[in-house]
């Protein structure tokens, strides 16, 4: 680490401290100074920051053009100082297309909710995947519509309640889960795809070094990278951020497990 | 080699979420008595714990904590 004052004073306070000097961490300079809209706790804000600050470090901030979805997201690019498109409601990955395919040396990436991606969207994402588009897809899967009011998503789990399944979703009637990276694993066109989560901070330092290989990739013409990250909608699920955190690790883990895909590099 | 830190949050955007105090393995953030304009009680460094780890800030939503670290 650099910028550490050596301290022999172990009676040091804390306003010495809280010198620019002795500053190790805090907000990425490429995130701007808008409030976020996202409710308290919300997965949103903080996979926001890891992009920001994969960019940031990357110094590709003039290179980068992000997609926004439609869903709680849909604002995002009130805070990442970079160039952004917004597109109807899941054809991020068609937008991205179009602009990756027009200027190939920027770095493109889609940033959707599930229900987004994995429900009206479904076509796009998927027909992206196999035409092994270049870009980067940042997937944030929290089980629900957040946005909306909390209705069931295509990822929401058996049993799990929303607005739309006040009883918990019944395979019988509403159908199973959507496995959204495993079935895209099985497509030539994707090169990287892994699944994160940012509820700690191993887990979210983790999760950045994914997003940071997925636009390393995006370059080398391989095909589409993809970043789950399972989240949470503490709102939608009607729990604490803490508790909802701890939901997510019990429940949406064994569903949706943390870890790399398919890497065509290794 | 031993560290001392110190966290500054940014009290008017902090929605006091509560995942930083969850995530301080040493116990030294907790929600203040009073409430910011918005009306949240927001996060605040209690006592002399703090060591500097930065795992508060990685998992703040919303990036309203800055830390600060010296070696001791
Ligand atoms: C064409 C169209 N259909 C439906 C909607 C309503 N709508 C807005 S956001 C949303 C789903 C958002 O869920 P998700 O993508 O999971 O995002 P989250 O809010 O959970 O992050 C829906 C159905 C819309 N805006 N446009
Ligand atoms: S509704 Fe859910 S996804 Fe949307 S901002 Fe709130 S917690 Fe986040
Ligand atoms: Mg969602």
């Amino acid at each position: 680490m650099t910028g550490h004052k050596q301290m022999k004073d172990m009676s040091i306070s804390i306003e010495e401290i809280k010198k620019p000097e002795n500053r190790i961490y805090g907000k990425p300079s490429l995130l701007t100074d808008n409030v976020m809209h996202y409710c308290p706790g919300c997965s949103h804000g903080t996979v926001h920051k890891l992009v920001a600050e994969v960019i940031e470090e990357m110094g590709i901030q003039d290179k980068t053009v992000g997609i926004c979805p439609v869903g709680c997201s849909v604002f995002a690019y009130n805070y990442i100082d970079i160039d952004w498109q917004e597109a109807a409601h899941g054809r991020a990955p068609a937008l991205a297309t179009a602009t990756k395919r027009l200027c190939p040396d920027k770095y493109v990436f889609t940033y959707q909710g599930d229900g987004d991606l994995a429900s009206i969207g479904t076509a796009e994402i998927i027909h992206a995947c196999g035409r092994g588009e270049n870009i980067v897809v940042i997937f944030i899967n929290n089980g629900i519509y957040g946005m909306t009011g909390g209705q069931m998503a295509p990822t929401t789990l058996i049993g799990m309640k929303t607005s739309t399944t006040p009883y918990g979703r019944d395979p019988k009637l509403n159908g199973f889960p959507l496995v959204i990276a495993d079935m895209i694993a099985h497509l030539d066109g994707t090169a990287y795809i892994t699944r994160q989560s940012v509820h700690t901070a191993p887990a979210a330092r983790k999760a950045k070094n994914a997003i940071r290989k997925a636009f390393e990739y995006s370059q080398k013409g391989i095909g589409l990278s993809f970043v789950e990250i399972v989240s949470t909608c503490n709102s939608g699920w009607k729990l604490t951020p803490v508790d909802a955190n701890k939901w997510m690790v019990e429940n949406m883990f064994k569903k949706y497990p943390i870890g790399d895909i398919k890497d065509i590099l290794k | 080699m031993a560290f001392k830190g110190a966290i500054e949050v940014d009290t008017q955007k902090c929605k006091g979420c509560s995942v930083c105090i969850a995530n301080c393995p040493t116990g030294s953030i907790k929600l203040s008595d009073m409430v910011n304009s918005k009306g949240y009680h927001y996060a605040e460094m209690t006592g002399e714990g703090c060591i500097g780890c930065s795992n508060c800030a990685v998992v703040c939503p919303d990036s309203v904590i800055t830390v600060y670290r010296v070696k001791i």
